[in-house]
């Protein structure tokens, strides 16, 4: 496999998650043949490319839903490939999966104490609701509301706030601006930039790779299951290729 | 001591409730096929209303339960502890009977449960249906639960106490799971299993969990059932006919909902009796007529449920329970 081509000096960090050569098959289909990446402490990652190049598959394989044919994942020096996504949540990792996903017939309040959990620390709990209100006002609004009769956005927002209610050192997220419109769209990546200053990692997947870019410290970017250029948001941003690849420009 | 309160009122209410209704036969027979009923729907409404799996053997536990706990109950009467009066060491005997019963058919549930980590849906619904006739089948072919011509001899300790005590400890079981985080779990994996699993939740445990819980109840029930039958026999009474039957009451009373478990429960065990009863006033002194609008009550009662599933297909109650009104009730006055 060829070195993917490197754009950019990444700002040194702490390591958090570090995945080599992972493998992920789907029957006789291989998915993934390969991927290697990192996440420092702190830092927002992104994975863009077409549609296929794996980068959900990706993001299942490090949150344990589904189990890789190969390949290391470690999370904070812990070699945790192959664990169940039950086993990731308490070491600090949360997912928000693709398509929101929130429990539909459950209101705002249930679907975020869902997020919690695993928690028993009743004040954490309580100071971390406050805090996601602080960044989705609109959801405190909707507290007693059912999930389901949400728009689009705010169904995001609730999948975004109830990933947060784990507390995890690193936030997954698939998506975010799947099916919204380019205004909301705007209003999530703004808070997620906060959540990330607040110093919560972030490895987040996304088609639109201009939004991806603009937030993302460092980016990989992925054809057909292999990763094939990598470097810091700005210089893939810049960089002739993306622009012509992801960018329609 | 909070939770100590309530069962010993229930305690009472039954008691006396059981010396007032003892002098109607017909009355104590009804209410007993009512709370075997309400035990099953309740105990069903874990798996296919709280955690989403479609079950349809529910009678497969029941029946593993019934024959179980005949066969032990049978076994424990030949022996005397002595030192206790008889009528305390019958019912000794029953509850070990009842609870050996519940165990063995947790035990079926937990198998049953483990395929269900990888089916879904229709595929589990195929699974369980298999299963209920395999008992059937185990049951026909071994002559010490009686084989086709069925288990007799059963002592008959089960009271109008017993079931409804049964029935109280289900719904209050039902009840503070709902309210646990236990149960929070399992409506989320009703919801989306996907997104359950992102929060933490271990699907696959939960899962099984739902199906021993559930299954431990459905045989309590039919321990309390083969304990009033002169004779239980793997037909009718078990068959799959049995297992739709309890499906048709929690989706009737609205999946997820406890309080519409023991509320179609109730009337759907009581409707076909209510038509006879009025048939034979219809038909008078005519024997045959009246027989012959008996035949009627089979489809209409058809018909019930088809004008119900299209009036409001959510069922009785939806998921609501008749104890969240009472709390916004208290919770708007306060």
């Amino acid at each position: 496999m060829a070195e993917p081509r490197r754009l950019g000096e990444r700002a040194p960090c702490e390591p958090l998650l570090d995945v080599n050569g992972l493998e992920v098959s789907y029957g006789a289909i291989k998915a993934l043949k390969g991927i290697s990446l990192s996440v420092g402490k702190g830092e927002a990652v992104a994975l863009i490319g077409a549609n296929g190049a794996g980068k959900t598959s990706t993001l299942r394989a490090v949150s344990g839903m589904i189990k890789p044919g190969s390949g290391v994942i470690t999370l904070r020096g812990e070699s945790v490939g192959g664990l169940k996504s039950h086993e990731m949540v308490p070491r600090g990792l949360a997912h928000a999966p693709e398509g929101r996903g929130v429990f539909p017939n459950l209101t705002v309040q249930e679907n975020l104490d869902l997020g919690a959990y695993l928690r028993r620390d009743k004040d954490g709990i309580a100071a971390d609701l406050k805090k996601v209100f602080g960044f989705f006002p609109r959801l405190e609004e909707r507290r007693l509301q059912m999930a389901g009769t949400l728009s689009g956005g705010e169904q995001q927002m609730l999948a975004i706030s109830r990933a947060l209610m784990s507390r995890p050192t690193l936030l997954l997220l698939d998506e975010p601006s799947l099916g919204l419109a380019p205004q909301v769209t705007q209003v999530i990546f703004r808070i997620l930039r906060d959540i990330n200053a607040q110093g919560t990692s972030v490895l987040l997947v996304e088609q639109n790779a201009h939004l991806a870019l603009s937030l993302a410290q460092w980016a990989y970017v992925l054809e057909t299951g292999e990763v094939a250029m990598e470097g810091t948001g700005q210089a893939l941003l810049a960089s002739e290729d993306i622009r012509k690849a992801y960018l329609g420009e | 001591m909070k939770s100590f309160a309530p069962v010993a009122i229930a305690i009472v209410v039954l008691a006396s409730l059981q010396v007032l209704t003892s002098g109607s036969q017909y009355f104590v027979y009804l209410s007993l096929l009512v709370g075997v009923n309400v035990v099953l729907a309740v105990s069903l409404n874990v798996i296919n209303g709280m955690t989403g799996q479609f079950s349809i053997g529910h009678a497969g536990f029941m029946a593993v339960g019934a024959f179980s706990s005949a066969l032990m109950s049978q076994t424990l009467n030949e022996y005397r502890l002595g030192f206790l009066p008889e009528a305390v060491e019958h019912q000794l005997f029953f509850v070990i009977s009842l609870v050996v019963g519940g165990v063995l058919a947790g035990g079926f549930g937990f198998l049953v449960g483990l395929p269900s980590l990888r089916l879904r849906g229709d595929y589990l619904a195929i699974v369980t249906l298999g299963f209920g006739e395999i008992i059937l089948v185990v049951v026909r072919n071994t002559p010490t639960l009686g084989g086709a011509l069925g288990l007799s001899g059963t002592p008959q300790h089960t009271s109008f106490f017993m079931v409804w005590f049964t029935v109280f400890i289900v719904v209050l079981f039902a009840r503070r799971l709902l309210a646990s985080p236990h149960g929070r779990n399992l409506v989320a994996i009703r919801e989306d299993e996907v997104a359950a699993e992102a929060m933490g939740v271990d699907t696959t445990s939960y899962k099984v969990r739902s199906f021993v819980v559930s299954s431990f109840f459905a045989g309590v029930a039919g321990g309390l059932f083969s304990h009033f039958q002169s004779i239980i026999t793997p037909g009718d009474s078990f068959s799959f006919v049995k297992s739709m039957e309890i499906v048709v009451m929690i989706v009737a009373g609205g999946l997820g909902s406890t309080t519409g478990a023991v509320v179609a429960a109730v009337v759907l065990t009581l409707l076909p009796e209510a038509m006879r009863a009025l048939f034979i006033t219809i038909g008078g002194d005519n024997a045959s007529l009246a027989q012959s609008i008996d035949q009627l009550r089979k489809p209409i009662f058809g018909v019930l449920l088809v004008v119900m599933m299209l009036t409001r297909p959510q069922g009785l109650f939806g998921t609501h329970e008749i104890w969240d009104l009472l709390k916004r009730k208290k919770g708007a006055a306060s």
